[in-house]
């Protein structure tokens, strides 16, 4: 097994982390830097609950090899709040009650965050086709997709 | 125990926030698989079954023993006692036989994943492979090999009935007035067979558990579980030893909707960590394994017959269930009662008749999903009774206000029906969609139709499924509240913190609720499950609340020289009505009070302790299935749809869906709504999309490719959700159980709206697309 030593950002903190050759980016955050935020719903890019930004795009962390991650910015659930100050996405989402058992709420804020970061005004039908790779069980989305817009609302 | 005085309610029916919520966006709130457990770690892969049904003839584990990395290498042998929740016909590890494709047949323990599932893999196993049973109907018949010959010697409580020599697991009987004769007098009567395909729970967070035994033998097991009390009870039958011996420490659970009740994979790790000492052990299920090697949603066909006179009053209701309960079947014959108990639907009826089998298949084993039971037999039986209005000429609302059961009614089982508010929720949902008025298309090549569909459904336990509770008071005066039930997403930690606030008369914000549950420490819950937590477990944290503020007001009685019944707790303060003296609960909850001039002291650290337990369901009878009260209560509800068929593609968009159900007493109204709509999107996603392609037993779609579940593309446009409130004389302030109903209704209420817009009934799920397109292609309504 070959291991690569690579050099990276996650939440703003410079990491320098050893990983395996064959390590996800979704292991690493986990296992080798304890942020257990991101979740492991499938391991096979299908789900969205591994969501994290990488250089300001929305991925799934498990189909990102770790190693491939040397000198990348990454951002993930633990990373949105700014000093105990909660992101508008993450307030939204309480207000509207778009928690519910909560496993899929981080990579579904990820991927809020990197819509309204590139639309700050987007349509219902914008924030649909944001969210769609992200499974969600229990809330039936309505409430998600509210406190997205209330999100956008709030910014303008 | 007193009863709280009258006063203005500060804390039920109110939207409080959640009480979980901010660890839960922050990514701080800790599931199962966010526990680290240091170097000692090691990790659990299974060999399983390829096949549905075969002799196990050899196993040769010495080339996974010789992996490097490898600790342990178990199987059958090691584990000889059966286990399960209501019938014990299950290994932890096959013996001698397996009975569908992926049961567990031996395990591994290493230091990595990968080198356990790479042992796993190096393990062979020799088979015979036996004919399959792959169809309840059939599995049922005496041509059908017998799958359990040992069924007449498995342990079943009293109110299993099992039919030995047959692959019948639990046969259970309604019989009341006589259909027979009912028929003749019939002026329109519906005939119909309905199935419904096995799906799956799919719980974003898949199924982990880590065990650790120690040098004496004392289990501690972490699990993502609805049911910590019970899995220690089954574990501890399993294994032969105490349940002293046993913690189960359940974090927050990821979703479970039923597949974390009960016990599946957790007893895997628990075998294995017998064999390694010291080890945590941990094992989770990759989704594919989650797909199929776990609980699933049995399937079922339904043979229906239902008869009105030509009023459209019901005259008689048959209805025969075959349940496709898999290789095993411990939790599946519960399901089966149950679905057999409600199996005439929210109706009077004078004559019903009900088979409800649960029937031993080489399919992946059914287990508890939402409602267990509900959505499967309201499938059939509300479809059916469109039907039959159609036949009689009744406007559907009507004919279903018209036989809904209602307050003083003896249903099926014989109980009297106590209050509900099941008419009112009918008129909720048409008029949300205005039921009556046909309305157009948005486009030539779409129609339009609207579907009604109502349910009920009643907590589905033994009869004296338990709830217990400590309410405990700190310096700061802030109050903690244990208790052994989870929450699993549906908000109970905040209803609880609101029964508990309300009913002490201290400030919502001063109540913590937090998990993990804790067998040693949490105190006993029989089972997150069968939606009973607000009723039973709120009733539990009441009488803990109610147990805490007397020792409260005694003690300030006592130490200020008055009456008990002069004195209440108001936020936070004890207040005298009497003196109007008052003071704050700080300090006094834990130091006690100065007598005056400090002449000793009063009170003490303030615990107090509440339980529930309902005392009065009775037995029903065996061939008859009649019993002076069969449940504690039926939930019921109605639900409606406007929505458009497309027919170029025959894809459906739903306009609008409106949901009314009767809790009782909404204790958080926006938690119910965010149920009644989360649960209309996971039923509507099991209409349209979902079904586990079974193929001679092996699961063609394990994998959210193959099995799509809803997204947010697929959510209708607009989501109601109404809430009536007739309420129950136990639940605490009239409340009860909702979590699973939202659901039930849904595949009949779509059924019927397609019917609606096209003519066309398409009747077993999935609805998806290519079936209504082939439907309406078949009725020549396109060409």
């Amino acid at each position: 097994m070959s291991f690569h030593r690579i050099v990276l950002t996650v939440n703003g903190s410079t990491e320098q982390v050893d990983v395996p050759g064959n390590m996800t980016l979704l292991q690493m955050l986990r296992e080798k830097l304890a942020l257990t935020g991101t979740k492991n719903g499938c391991a096979a890019g299908e789900c969205g609950a591994c969501t994290v930004l990488m250089n300001g795009e929305p991925v799934n962390s498990c189909m990102v090899l770790a190693a491939e991650c040397e000198g990348a910015e990454i951002v993930t659930v633990e990373g949105l709040a700014q000093d105990g100050q909660l992101d508008i996405v993450q307030q939204t989402i309480i207000e509207e009650g778009g928690v519910q058992c909560g496993f899929c709420t981080p990579g579904m804020l990820i991927s809020a965050r990197a819509l309204l970061n590139r639309s700050p005004n987007p349509t219902e039908a914008d924030i649909r086709e944001a969210l769609v790779g992200n499974l969600c069980r229990c809330t039936g989305y309505a409430r998600i997709i509210s406190a997205v817009k209330a999100a956008a609302q709030a910014t303008q | 125990m007193t009863t709280a005085p009258v006063k203005e309610t500060t804390n039920i029916g109110v939207s409080k926030p959640r009480v979980d919520v901010r660890e839960k966006v922050t990514g701080a709130a800790i599931f199962t698989d966010d526990i680290q457990f240091g170097a000692a770690l090691l990790y659990a892969r299974v060999k399983r079954s390829p096949y549905p049904h075969a002799i196990i003839k050899r196993i040769d584990t010495s080339k996974a023993k010789a992996v490097p990395g490898v600790k342990v290498v178990v199987t059958g042998e090691d584990f000889p006692n059966r286990t399960g929740l209501y019938l014990r016909d299950r290994y932890i590890f096959a013996r001698d036989r397996v009975r569908f494709v992926g049961e567990p047949v031996a395990g591994v323990a290493a230091v990595s994943e990968e080198i356990a599932q790479k042992a796993a893999d190096l393990i062979e196993v020799e088979y015979e492979v036996l004919p399959g049973v792959h169809d309840p109907v059939y599995g049922a018949s005496p041509e059908a090999p017998l799958l359990h010959p040992d069924l007449g010697n498995y342990e079943v409580p009293n109110f299993i009935f099992p039919v030995p020599n047959t692959n019948i697991s639990n046969h259970f009987k309604v019989r009341k007035g006589d259909v027979d004769a009912a028929w003749s007098q019939c002026a329109a009567i519906v005939e119909h067979t309905f199935r419904v395909p096995h799906v799956q729970h799919v719980p974003i967070e898949p199924h982990v558990a880590i065990a650790q035994v120690d040098g004496d033998g004392n289990i501690t097991l972490w699990a993502s579980s609805q049911s910590p009390f019970a899995q220690r009870n089954l574990i501890a039958k399993s294994l032969n030893i105490p349940e002293s011996k046993i913690r189960v420490i359940a974090p927050l659970i990821g979703g479970g909707f039923g597949s974390k009740a009960g016990i599946t994979m957790e007893a895997i790790p628990v075998a294995i960590a017998m064999k390694a000492k010291g080890h945590p052990v941990k094992f989770r299920l990759t989704r594919e394994e989650e797909f199929f090697t776990n609980f699933v949603r049995q399937g079922l066909v339904a043979k229906i017959k239902v008869g009105c006179d030509k009023d459209g009053r019901l005259l008689a209701i048959q209805n025969e269930m075959y349940w496709d309960g898999g290789g095993y079947t411990d939790y599946g014959v519960n399901i089966t009662r149950a679905g057999g108990y409600s199996g005439s639907g929210p109706f009077d009826c004078p004559n019903v008749k009900i088979d409800s089998m649960c029937v031993y298949t080489n399919h992946p084993v059914g287990g508890a999903y939402r409602g267990f039971g509900m959505s499967e037999v309201h499938t059939g039986i509300i479809q059916a009774m469109h039907m039959l209005s159609e036949k009689i000429g009744m406007d559907f609302a009507e004919f279903l206000k018209l036989n809904v059961v209602q307050e003083g009614d003896k249903i099926l089982t014989g109980m009297t029906m106590h209050k509900t508010g099941i008419k009112e929720c009918i008129d909720k949902v048409t008029q949300a969609v205005n039921w009556g008025i046909k309305e157009p298309p948005s486009a030539p090549n779409k129609r339009r139709g609207k579907g009604l569909a109502v349910m009920w459904k009643a907590p589905a336990m033994p009869p004296n499924a338990g709830s217990s509770a400590l309410v405990k008071l700190n310096e700061d005066a802030s109050v903690t509240v244990l208790i052994g039930g989870q929450e699993i997403g549906q908000g109970s930690f905040t209803a609880m913190a609101q029964i508990a606030a309300e009913t002490l008369g201290v400030p919502f914000e001063a109540v913590k609720v937090k998990g993990p549950i804790d067998t040693q420490y949490s105190p006993y819950e029989w089972q997150t499950v069968a939606s009973r937590l607000t009723w039973s477990m709120g009733n539990a944290v009441r009488n803990a609340a109610l147990d805490a503020r007397k020792k409260i007001i005694d003690m300030v009685a006592e130490a200020w020289g008055e009456k008990p019944e002069d004195l209440d707790i108001k936020d936070g303060y004890v207040i005298s009505y009497k003196t109007e003296e008052s003071i704050s609960l700080k300090d006094i909850v834990v130091y006690g009070i100065p007598k005056p001039d400090y002449n000793g002291w009063v009170g003490g650290p303030i615990v107090g302790s509440g339980n529930f337990m309902p005392t009065y369901v009775t037995g029903l009878d065996k061939e008859t299935g009649q019993g002076e009260r069969a449940v504690v209560h039926y939930t019921t509800g109605a639900q409606a749809v406007d929505l458009e068929v497309d027919l170029d593609t025959g894809q459906i968009t739903i306009l609008k869906a409106a949901s009314a159900f009767d809790v009782g007493k909404a204790i958080n109204p926006e938690l119910v709504k965010s149920q009644i709509e989360g649960g209309f999107v996971q039923g509507m996603s099991s209409a349209i999309f979902e079904e586990m392609k079974l193929v001679n037993g092996v699961m063609q779609n394990p994998s959210f490719v193959d099995y799509r579940i809803a997204t947010t593309a697929d959510i209708p446009k607009v989501i109601e959700a109404y809430i009536v409130e007739a309420p129950q004389d136990d639940g605490p302030w009239g409340a009860r159980g909702v979590g699973e109903h939202p659901m039930v209704p849904t595949i009949a209420c779509l059924a019927n709206a397609i019917y609606d817009a096209t003519g066309v009934r398409v009747s077993n799920p999935p609805l998806s697309a290519e079936k209504i397109y082939l439907a309406l292609l078949d009725a020549g309504v396109v060409k």
